[in-house]
């Protein structure tokens, strides 16, 4: 018996990846690795800001009166770093949902965001040498 | 969905929590067909209980499926299910399992743009179920490796009668794996972050 064959596919001509963004002023020490740099804000129009299913979100201090029992739970549950997947699975609020949330809270000042590490086109060795490493002690 | 008292959501566990320190995430996508074996190889390697976050999508014209036979407006909902590994105490990598057929590609222009690279986990009974996917990840440059899930009443194939009829570039890896065993998902991962690095000394990578 021989198994279905399959066409192997030629990468496609992709429009080049818009400049970086300017980093958000955040007071936050610059991470050790190059990253994609998101626009972390609501827009005016309360659009959600471009959060990654691994961005990391950290509380900036305890719930204030006026929020939300679902904006309260996000910053009680990132009083340490948790990224959106698992607020929105902690939450059980799709992903979409929980973004528009988490925007509010950023927009407010509640929560600070931390952008996730991004596969790049000049693609960063010691990046894959640190999970290389990390996975080897699994 | 009840939010009466947000002190009843249930949170990680202690010991779940990533330090302070963590800066920033890295993500890896693991594809493939239905009960091919991603849940089980995203859970034998997290050091949480995997979590599932879902998304919807509601669009004209996608979901061109027999399951989802309406003529206007579908929505699609797919369930990822995700686990974490802490890599130092800055870093963390999550694994993402996906379904890989065409109508959950559109995950790939938003949620898992931007990952380092994808596990094709295939079931030799029915390897065309990922062909679609492979193709994919080819023409957007996700680079990939191949895992062979052996389940017990799989027909078996030599490995390069596989990587032929995968059409697999040479330089790709194609492996067995038993994906409910660590050592052997731990094995897949670092075949693809040794491949991620050949293409990076390479300059392969576009
Ligand atoms: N014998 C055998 N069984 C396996 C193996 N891997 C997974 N299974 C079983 O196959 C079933 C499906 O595995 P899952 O991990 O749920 O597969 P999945 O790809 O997440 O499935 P869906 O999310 O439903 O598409 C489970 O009952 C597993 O226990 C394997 O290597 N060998
Ligand atoms: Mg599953």
């Amino acid at each position: 018996m021989t198994p279905p064959r399959r066409k192997r596919r030629q990468p496609q001509q992709l429009p080049p990846p818009p400049p970086p963004l300017p980093k958000p002023a955040d007071g936050e020490e610059n991470p050790r690795y190059p990253e994609r740099l998101y626009t972390i804000a609501g827009t005016a129009d309360g659009g959600r800001a471009e959060l990654d299913l691994v961005t990391l979100i950290v509380s900036r201090s305890g719930p204030p009166p006026s929020a939300s029992p679902e904006e309260a739970a996000v910053l009680r549950l990132c009083t340490a770093p948790l990224s959106v997947a698992e607020l929105s699975a902690y939450l059980n609020l799709p992903f979409s949902a929980m973004t528009v949330l988490i925007t509010e809270l950023i927009t407010t000042e509640l929560v600070q965001a931390r952008a996730p590490i991004v596969r790049q086109s000049v693609p960063d060795r010691s990046l894959l040498e640190a999970v290389m490493h990390g996975l080897q002690r699994l | 969905m009840d939010f009466n008292g947000s002190d009843t959501i249930p949170g990680p566990r202690t010991e779940d929590h990533l330090p302070h320190t963590a800066q920033s995430a890295v993500k890896i996508v693991i594809v493939g067909g239905f009960g091919v074996g991603k849940t089980t190889m995203v859970g034998s390697v997290s050091e949480i209980r995997p979590l599932t976050t879902e998304e919807t999508m509601t669009q004209a014209g996608i979901g061109v499926d027999d399951n989802y036979g309406s003529e206007s407006k579908t929505a699609t909902t797919v369930a990822m299910d995700f686990g974490r590994i802490s890599i130092t105490d800055k870093l963390v990598l999550y694994l993402f399992g996906t379904p890989g057929q065409e109508r959950f590609w559109f995950l790939w222009n938003g949620l898992f743009e931007g990952a380092l690279g994808a596990v094709v986990l295939v079931d030799t009974r029915r390897l065309e179920v990922s062909f679609d996917v492979m193709g994919r990840l080819e023409e957007r440059g996700v680079p990939f490796v191949v895992a062979v899930n052996s389940f017990p009443d799989a027909p078996r194939y030599p490995i390069e009668e596989l990587r032929t009829a995968l059409d697999l570039a040479p330089e790709i890896p194609i492996m067995d794996c038993d994906v409910r065993r660590r050592a052997s998902s731990k094995e897949v991962l670092m075949t693809l972050m040794r491949f991620l690095h050949s293409l990076a000394l390479s300059g392969a990578l576009t």
